[in-house]
Formats: structure tokens, C-alpha cells, sequence
């Protein structure tokens, strides 16, 4: 992993998943050299992609369990901005001059956190919040091979589980 | 496979891929007639099946070879209520590969029962509705069942019972387990007194016909199936088709027009060859079969006009594209304690049949429906909808997404609609497809009696799931339909030429070598669930129209 993206994912992280990141950081270390070697974004300027990621980690947060940070959502809305979702790339474009006007340019993973769902919140129905809101979701849940979902996090809180080959009984009220 | 030369004159076009038709292409190809398949969209994973992906965001957002299923920002088209109102973008979309909606589809497979045939002789018509009788009884139409159901490959519980078509021969494969969805209603059906069954389904859970049993991987409805369990044309019919070396299929074919000569016989059909920059080709054919849904059939229909058919082909009646039933819907969600886990498996375990039938007297509506409950399917399908009674996003988003993980159920109600002849599929005036063509608009209202029909499925609904023991329970609002995957009814089939497209036999009764058979034919809806009795019509039609053609009774 090049030094640029640990920093990167290291700076965003708060106090509440530093335990959590602590108890996997080897396994996360492994899994993100072999599997994403982005280490860049390609869509993003990396302010842009500060600001979005803190968009993310209001829209899905991180508590005891991992949010969109530590799934790195980011980096699955940034591959998304240049291949399926190439069309939403003008309401980012637009979101962030309009946040700007909204933070005055401070970066909002720098403002307090009930400043940052004030400010989200007053945003909330505008295509660009709700088009990250929808990205956030799905760099969660989509199959980590598209950027998020880091080591399966979204799937495991949801109970979800990616066999492709299951025998009923399936849930609790078909068993015998 | 067979190739053909648009200028070689072959026996039969058939227009469509799905559900009918591949019953033609494959009796037509058996009786050794030569056939071209024409289909608007891809291969698909044809013959290489095990390679659908199940990844659910490249489905969501799929590469447009492989589409599966039509993407109305191109297949245009519109919607308005009625025909005072300006249509606008419409999202009505359906099976575009070959195989055609199943491919894809849930693969419910119920009959229709007896009395489904005959609702004005048995039941009296309706003011303001075009209640009829089909030209044909269940009797004549249950050998082809049959012959579907066992061709085909249909999993299902082999019961007696009024609420299910008496069948004269069981379903050839066992049913698809009930899942903790149909655990559920069975539940509840102990406390109301209900009729609960595993449903009947086109999808195999033992090997058959050379092919292997569902693995109940969950991507299932929206999804090619990789171990091909489920029975789509594209694998139990067009197969047999190519390999009698008569069968032709054509992808990325849009027909534009079927072609008339001055006798008013068809002579062929015009289509768009999408691959060569949709430059025109003309297909020569001795007879045009017209299997294209319940949309685009009449809308093809309706862009074929000529001199002598200035108002669309085969369309004397007037009533090419009405009558139109997209079918109904409405229910209750619930949440439950325990996970029930059902993204696992196929989409529908078991159906609710207690309400199938009419009860006028005591419902005060006409008509009648299938219950089904599903689950919770995929991961970001689940994340975008969100949690019941939940924020949107942040905390309180996520807190109740992970709580309700698993453990919702919704009742998916299959609904009587009844056929009114102001409900139509016809030509946008201003509107064009991404070819070019006009694009198909529909305008439909439900009538009065099938918001009460909606309003009762969705009390019944609520009634269920409390009585299944959901800790939380939560009603739909009553709202109709806009298009979707079960159109019906726009080509109906009839004695009359006057009030009906084509004959019992699906010969178009203006046009006597173009046959039309899918939904389109379909005189009444049933409790929607049309696909089943979509193939046995063209079992019985592909028969004929054998015979027909031996005897020389459908050249030119």
C-alpha cells in the first residue's frame, strides 16, 4: 500500500475505531496490499476525496462496528465516478462548489461533528447529497472487488453471507 | 446453427424469444420447417450459462451486452393515466436477451383455473370492463399444460384442490423448499384457517432433462442462473431448436414492420440490424409468428401500417393494444424476531391460495389473488431501501438496517385486473425510441372494483403477518399499476372478428399467415401470473399451425 493511501485512511480515522482498526490492522495491512493497490484516486482530487469521505462517515458511521470509513467507501465511489456512475460526475462537480459555499472551504471532517449533520442535514435533499448517500450504501454493501465493502464489513453487519450454495432449512422458522 | 440469407425465403419468422417464442421456434424447427428467431437483444450467457455473474451491482449496472433486461433510457417509453393527460417517461421494461423474460423472471408458474376461461358465460360481464369468454375451455387447453409443464421442466406440490387446476398428469420435478417465509404463512394458516402451498415454479430442484437442480444461490429473480436450474427458454426449449439444424436465432434484431404485399398476406419482416449501425434488412418469410409480449406486440403491430392497413396491421377491430392488464399488486410488510435468512434461495417459497377465487357476494369486488411472501433479497437492494420507520442516513439509519437485517417479510400479492378497453399500449405521437421508432406509451387506470380487490389483499396481508407473529406490521398504500414484466390482454383472442385480434388458433383473423401468440392473447388475466399459461397456448397454437402448414394451408 503506498504511503499516500495509509495516511490517507489513517488520518480519517477517529478514537471509537482505532480500537477496532488496532485488533485488525495486520490482516487489513495484507488484504489491502494484495487486493487493492490503488493508492491513488482517479476521479478525486485528494481534498475532494477527504471531503467525501467525511460526507460517508456521517451518512453510514462508524461505532462499535465498522461505517464507511473503515469499509473505504471511498475508494468505491471514486472507481464508480469513472465507470458505472460516469454520469453522476456532474453532481459532484456541482456538490462540492456548493458545499464550499456552505463550509466557507473549511474541510468538513475538520468542523465538529454536530456542525457536520447540521450541515448535511440542510443538504439533505439535494441530488448531490442523495447521490452520495446512495454511493455511500453501496460501497458498503456492494462485493469488495468494486473498492468498499473492505473485508466483507457491510455484508457480516448485515448477516449476509456470499455463498453461492445454500441448503434449506435457511432461516430460523423452517428449521424442523 | 442454421444460417439463413434475409433474401431466402424461409417458412418462418418468428418475433421473440421467451416464453411463446421459443415453443414456436422449437415445434416449428421439429416439423422441420425452417425458422429465423428474430430477438432485439443479446445472447446473454447462452450456452455458456455458468458464467451470469450474481455480482449484484454489475446487474444493477450491467455493460450493454449484457443487459438482460430492457433499459428503458433506450427501449423508450411512456406512461399516463388517461388519454386526457400528456404521457410522460415511462419505466415499463421486459426480458430483451434471448430466452426473454425468463431469463430473469421469478419463474412462478401457476395455471389458470377452468373458470378462468369462461368468466362472462359464468360470472357475467362487467359495465365498463371487456369481460369475455376465451374461444377455448381449460379442457382443450390442459394437454398443453402438460406438455409444457413436463418440456419445460415446473417444480410444484402435486395437490387436489379447488383453488389449484386439476391437472391430469403431477408436475415432473418436486417443489422448491418453503423457506421461513412459507414457515410463516403456514403459521398463520393454522390460526385463519388458510390454504397454504410450496409454490409452483420453472425452476428444477433435481436433475432433469440434462440439467442440474437449483443450489439456491439467492441471486435469483433479476438474475441469469449459472447452474441453469431455472427453466428458461433460453435452456429447455431454444437449445432443441438450434440443434434440429432448421432454427435460426438473430440477436440485436429490432422488427420494425411486418410486411404486407398487396393481397394483404405477409411477406416478411423488416428489421434493424443493431450491430451493423441498424441499417434496414428485409427477412423474407412464408409466415410471420408474432410472440414479441404484451407490449411490443401490439406495438409492432400498430407500427406496421400500409395502404391497406392504414390503422395498423391485423387491427380491423380497432382493438390492437387494448385492453391491456399489467397486473395488480399491494400488501404488508412485517418484522420478525428470529432472521429468516431469505436473500437464500429462489424468490418465492410458497403462496397463500385461500383467496384465488370470486367471492362477490362476500367481498363486494370481483375477481381474486395469489398471496406470496418474500424476503429481503440482496445486500445494496436492502441498504438503499432502508429500515422500516428509520432516518435515512446516519446513526439511526444504520442501527435499524443492521436490527431489521433478515428478519423482514413482505406479502407480494399477485391480483386479479380487469381488461377495460380505455387501458391500451399505442404509439407515442412525440416520443421516439433510441432507434428511432415511436416509443410505446401506455395509459392505464385500474377499474373502481380492483382498488377494492388491492385494498382487501393488502388488509389481508396485514391480517397474515400478525397472525405469523410479526412484532411489527406495516400496510402498502393502495397503488396501481404501471406497467412491468406481466402485461397481457392486448391482442385478445376471439370468435369475433370484431372484438378480437386473432382466432382460437392465434391466426390473426385480418392476416392469414401471421400468427400472434404470448400475452398478448390472453382474453382475461387470471391472478396474473401469465407465463405458465403464455407457453400452453403456444404448445396448442404451434400445433396447429404444423398441421396448417403441412397441409399448405398458410404460404403465401
Amino acid at each position: 500500500m503506498s504511503a499516500t493511501r495509509r495516511t490517507f485512511l489513517l488520518r480519517g480515522f477517529s478514537a471509537g475505531t482505532t480500537a477496532w482498526l488496532a485488533a485488525n490492522w495486520p490482516a487489513q495491512v495484507a488484504a489491502v496490499e494484495s487486493a487493492q493497490a490503488m493508492g491513488h484516486f482517479t476521479f478525486f482530487t485528494p481534498a475532494q476525496a477527504m471531503e467525501i469521505d467525511a460526507m460517508a462517515a456521517q451518512i453510514y458511521p462508524s461505532d462499535s462496528t465498522p461505517g464507511a470509513k473503515e469499509a473505504q467507501v471511498i475508494y468505491f465511489i471514486d472507481l464508480a465516478l469513472v465507470t458505472f456512475a460516469q454520469d453522476k460526475q456532474a453532481i459532484y462537480k456541482q456538490g462540492f462548489a456548493d458545499l464550499a459555499a456552505k463550509t466557507g472551504g473549511r474541510p468538513l471532517g475538520a468542523m465538529p461533528m454536530s456542525d457536520q449533520i447540521a450541515l448535511l442535514t440542510s443538504i439533505e435533499t439535494t441530488p448531490f447529497f442523495r447521490t452520495v448517500r446512495d454511493h455511500t450504501i453501496m460501497g458498503m454493501f456492494a462485493a469488495p472487488q468494486h473498492g468498499g465493502n473492505f473485508q466483507k464489513a457491510g455484508w457480516k453487519q448485515i448477516g449476509f453471507d456470499d455463498s453461492l450454495n445454500f441448503r434449506a432449512p435457511f432461516g430460523a422458522y423452517d428449521k424442523a | 446453427m442454421k444460417k439463413y440469407s434475409p433474401s431466402e425465403e424461409v417458412d418462418f419468422v418468428v418475433i421473440g424469444s421467451g416464453a411463446a417464442g421459443a415453443v414456436m421456434a422449437k415445434q416449428l424447427g421439429l416439423a422441420g420447417f425452417s425458422v429465423v428467431v428474430m430477438e432485439q437483444g443479446p445472447w446473454g450467457a447462452y450456452g455458456h450459462e455458468q458464467d451470469y455473474s450474481k455480482d449484484e451491482l454489475s446487474n444493477r449496472f450491467p455493460a450493454e451486452d449484457d443487459t438482460l433486461i430492457s433499459d428503458p433510457s433506450k427501449y423508450r417509453n411512456t406512461f399516463r393515466r388517461n388519454a386526457s393527460e400528456k404521457a410522460v417517461a415511462g419505466n415499463h421494461s421486459y426480458g430483451c436477451v434471448v430466452g426473454g423474460g425468463t431469463v430473469t423472471y421469478g419463474a412462478s408458474s401457476w395455471r389458470h383455473l377452468p373458470w378462468e376461461f369462461d368468466e362472462a358465460s359464468r360470472f357475467g360481464t362487467m359495465k365498463g370492463t371487456g369481460i369475455a369468454d376465451w374461444p377455448i375451455s381449460y379442457k382443450e387447453l390442459e394437454p398443453y399444460y402438460v406438455q409444457a409443464e413436463w418440456e419445460i421442466g415446473i417444480s410444484g406440490p402435486n395437490l387436489k384442490s379447488p383453488l389449484i387446476a386439476p391437472m391430469s398428469k403431477p408436475y415432473p420435478v418436486p417443489p422448491l423448499p418453503l423457506k421461513s417465509s412459507g414457515a410463516l404463512m403456514q403459521r398463520a394458516a393454522e390460526k385463519l384457517n388458510l390454504v397454504v402451498t410450496p409454490n409452483v415454479a420453472a425452476i428444477i430442484t433435481q436433475p432433469y432433462n440434462g440439467r442440474s437442480g437449483c443450489i439456491h444461490c439467492g441471486m435469483c429473480s433479476g438474475y441469469g442462473c449459472q447452474v441453469k436450474a431455472r427453466s428458461s427458454s433460453a435452456v429447455s426449449l431454444l437449445p432443441i431448436a438450434v440443434a434440429t439444424g432448421n432454427c435460426e436465432i438473430r440477436v440485436h434484431s429490432t422488427v420494425r414492420e411486418i410486411s404486407v404485399n398487396a393481397a394483404g398476406r405477409a411477406t416478411g419482416v423488416i428489421y434493424l440490424d443493431k450491430k451493423n449501425d441498424n441499417r434496414e434488412v428485409f427477412q423474407k418469410a412464408k409466415c410471420v409468428v408474432l410472440s414479441a409480449n404484451g407490449t411490443e406486440t401490439p406495438r409492432l403491430l400498430l407500427m406496421s401500417k400500409s395502404g391497406r392497413f392504414p390503422q395498423g396491421l391485423a387491427n380491423s377491430s380497432g382493438i390492437v393494444g387494448k385492453y391491456l392488464m399489467t397486473g395488480n399488486g399491494g400488501g404488508a410488510s412485517g418484522l420478525f424476531s428470529d432472521p429468516l435468512n431469505e436473500y437464500k434461495g429462489c424468490v418465492t417459497g410458497a403462496a397463500v391460495l385461500s383467496y384465488v377465487p370470486n367471492d362477490v357476494k362476500g367481498r363486494g369486488w370481483y375477481g381474486g389473488g395469489r398471496m406470496t411472501a418474500r424476503g429481503q433479497q440482496s445486500p445494496i437492494q436492502y441498504g438503499l431501501g432502508g429500515p422500516h420507520n428509520a432516518p435515512r442516513w446516519g446513526a439511526g439509519y444504520k442501527k435499524a438496517l443492521i436490527e431489521q437485517a433478515n428478519r423482514k417479510l413482505t406479502m407480494v400479492n399477485f391480483i386479479s385486473q380487469l381488461p377495460i378497453e380505455t387501458n391500451m399500449v399505442d404509439l407515442d405521437p412525440d416520443v421516439k425510441d433510441a432507434w428511432g421508432l415511436p416509443a410505446l406509451r401506455i395509459t392505464t387506470t385500474s377499474h373502481e372494483n380492483d382498488f377494492k380487490a388491492m385494498q382487501f389483499f393488502i388488509d389481508k396481508s396485514v391480517e397474515i403477518l400478525k397472525a405469523a407473529g410479526a412484532t411489527t406490521v406495516w400496510a402498502d398504500q393502495v397503488s396501481d399499476s404501471r406497467g412491468g414484466a406481466h402485461a397481457r390482454g392486448t391482442c385478445r383472442i376471439g370468435n369475433d372478428p370484431k372484438s378480437s385480434v386473432a382466432n382460437k388458433y392465434h391466426r390473426a383473423h385480418d392476416v392469414p399467415n401471421l400468427f400472434i401468440v404470448d400475452g398478448s392473447s390472453l382474453v382475461t388475466g387470471g391472478r396474473n401470473h401469465p407465463t405458465m399459461t403464455i407457453s400452453a397456448l403456444a404448445y396448442r397454437c404451434a400445433e396447429h399451425l404444423v398441421k396448417a402448414a403441412k397441409a399448405g394451408n398458410v404460404t403465401i
